[in-house]
């Protein structure tokens, strides 16, 4: 059995960044991912990045890993030990985690802390005709363009306005792939409205109170019928419109993924406004496990940005606890107030909302 | 409106836009960036502290167009790709548009283009000055547009004439 320091489960921009943050206070750290290569979604973001300059704004996504491994590969100095093609199964009582390596081989790890940043998986809508082939997931269009350099097709329509249906209809278009429409049915664009004005320059249409109704085609999506909706999000009768696509693309939000969690037996709670249930957690990132610490989407479906600042924290006190806690608290205090900054302005009322309800109504960060 | 169609309304472009006396010293860079949200690089790319210090990562760019020299430094560095660098003084009849280009392939010199507008409308011809893609741009090509004076604050994006198009 393996026994690490500190073990990280999944090396998207929170665990990559919770691995830099404890080598740097002199940990030993195990990053366990289920990909060939670290990163996360980070490998298939080749958009900048807003945020912070401090952390990575202006920055591809796809650079970010690079940066991020050159420092741990710098600062770790024989103390960070990736592995990856490995996807860990369970975390049981006794602090154990099982991981099963390429497929072939079950691993068993003790750390004395582990940092679960699993991140989140995409959310489904349910209409009918959405079981045909052509209905894709926005993470699954974007790998299937961005890694693997293949069309999903030649014409999309986008169902979902945040930041990933805006940012994946810009990159179908980069791709040469058209984008009949962006439904929304919000009453308003959610993502950020500089990608909003973007792809409307680019000539895709977005529409918001708009809904999809049916995907239908004999064998893959031939078209999709769309109709608006009022106030009260219902369909307006005689609205409908169809729409000739070959593809469908669900951009309609994430869910954290939290079974690992559950199994480890930390408490949780349902917060709408963080993505559904989420883990308790004090300003450390520790969980209601004192060994157990949580980072990224898994904690909160946000910005990749915070998720960095919440992997600082978490891999800062994992590391403490371990008694390498040289500069713990100026180093706390400046993430904190990173973090803070971020989700300070209106984009992140929503955010603040749902901390300051997990936490019981005292607003925090 | 902006939130439910992604196009910036008129008054909030003119809020923005530099004075005619600006206008006519030379090139100047116009922030259409409309929405607090977190984001800061373009204070940091600015050499000429033109783009002041902000005070919150939320804040909206304050950009003082006397201090701006219109060096475009700031173009490719805006991830929201909501930065131009507009020289109305080009000429009697022309002025000229400096502007983010993402897309394959990229127009040539003296090509002649579509101008387009936010909302991806056909305004004018237009003839490609200048096509900057650098190692420090980063991957965010510039492309420089000569179009008719009076088109200068509309022009936004452009459309290759025949030949390859990107999705469209």
């Amino acid at each position: 059995m393996q026994k690490p320091e500190i073990a990280i489960v999944g090396g998207g921009p929170a665990g990559l960044s919770a691995a830099l943050s404890a080598v740097r206070q002199g940990a030993e750290v195990m990053l366990i991912d289920r990909d060939p290569a670290l990163g996360g979604q980070l490998v298939k973001q080749t958009h900048m990045f807003f945020g912070s300059k401090k952390e990575y704004a202006a920055i591809r996504g796809i650079d970010i890993p690079g940066k991020l491994l050159a420092a741990l590969g710098e600062e770790g100095k024989g103390r960070f030990k990736p592995v990856l093609n490995t996807t860990v199964l369970g975390y049981y009582d006794d602090g154990v985690i099982l991981a099963d390596k390429e497929e072939q081989q079950a691993m068993l790890i003790k750390p004395q802390k582990t940092i679960i940043a699993t991140g989140a998986s995409e959310k489904m809508l349910p209409f009918p005709g959405n079981d045909l082939p052509g209905v894709y997931g926005a993470g699954a269009v974007q790998t299937l363009m961005n890694v693997y350099g293949i069309k999903p097709g030649t014409r999309v329509l986008m169902v979902g306005a945040g930041n990933i249906g805006l940012i994946v209809s810009y990159q179908l278009m980069q791709a040469g792939v058209e984008v009949a429409a962006i439904i929304e049915g919000a009453p308003k664009i959610g993502g950020y409205l500089v990608h909003a004005t973007k792809v409307r320059r680019a000539g895709i249409p977005i529409k918001t109170s708009h809904t999809i109704k049916e995907a239908y085609g004999n064998k893959s999506v031939e078209g999709a019928l769309i109709c608006s909706l009022d106030e009260n999000w219902c369909a307006i009768p005689g609205s409908d419109l169809d729409m000739k696509v070959d593809v469908i693309c669900l951009a309609v939000g994430l869910s954290p993924q939290t079974e690992l969690l559950w199994q480890a037996g930390c408490e949780q709670k349902y917060i709408p406004e963080l993505g559904g249930y989420v883990p308790l957690r004090n300003e450390r990132m520790q969980t209601t496990l004192n060994d157990l610490y949580v980072a990224g989407d898994v904690a909160c479906i946000e910005e990749a940005g915070s998720a960095m600042v919440e992997g600082k924290i978490a891999g800062l006190f994992a590391a403490a606890d371990l008694g390498y806690d040289e500069k713990v608290e100026e180093r706390f205090t400046s993430f904190t107030s990173e973090l803070e900054e971020l989700r300070a302005g209106p984009t992140g009322a929503k955010i603040r909302e749902g901390l300051s309800r997990l936490n019981g109504g005292a607003a925090k960060c | 409106m902006l939130e439910k169609t992604g196009v910036p309304e008129p008054e909030q472009v003119k809020m923005i836009t530099p004075s005619d006396v600006r206008f006519q010293k030379g090139p100047v860079a116009v922030v259409e960036c409309f929405q607090n949200i977190p984001c800061d690089p373009c204070r940091y790319a600015c050499r000429q502290g033109a783009i002041k210090e902000f005070e919150d990562i939320n804040d909206l760019p304050v950009i003082d167009h006397e201090l701006c020299n219109g060096c475009g430094l700031c173009i490719s560095e805006c991830p929201g790709l909501a930065i131009f660098v507009i020289d109305a003084s080009y000429s009697k009849e022309e002025g000229l548009v400096k502007l983010p280009y993402e897309y394959f392939p990229l127009p040539g010199q003296d090509e002649e283009v579509t101008g387009i507008d936010t909302e991806g409308e056909a305004v004018c011809s237009a003839r490609v000055v200048k096509v900057q893609n650098t190692k420090a741009l980063d991957r965010t090509p510039v492309v420089t547009l000569a179009v008719p004076r009076q088109h200068v604050m509309r022009v936004r994006s452009l459309l290759r004439k025949g030949g390859e198009q990107h999705g469209r």
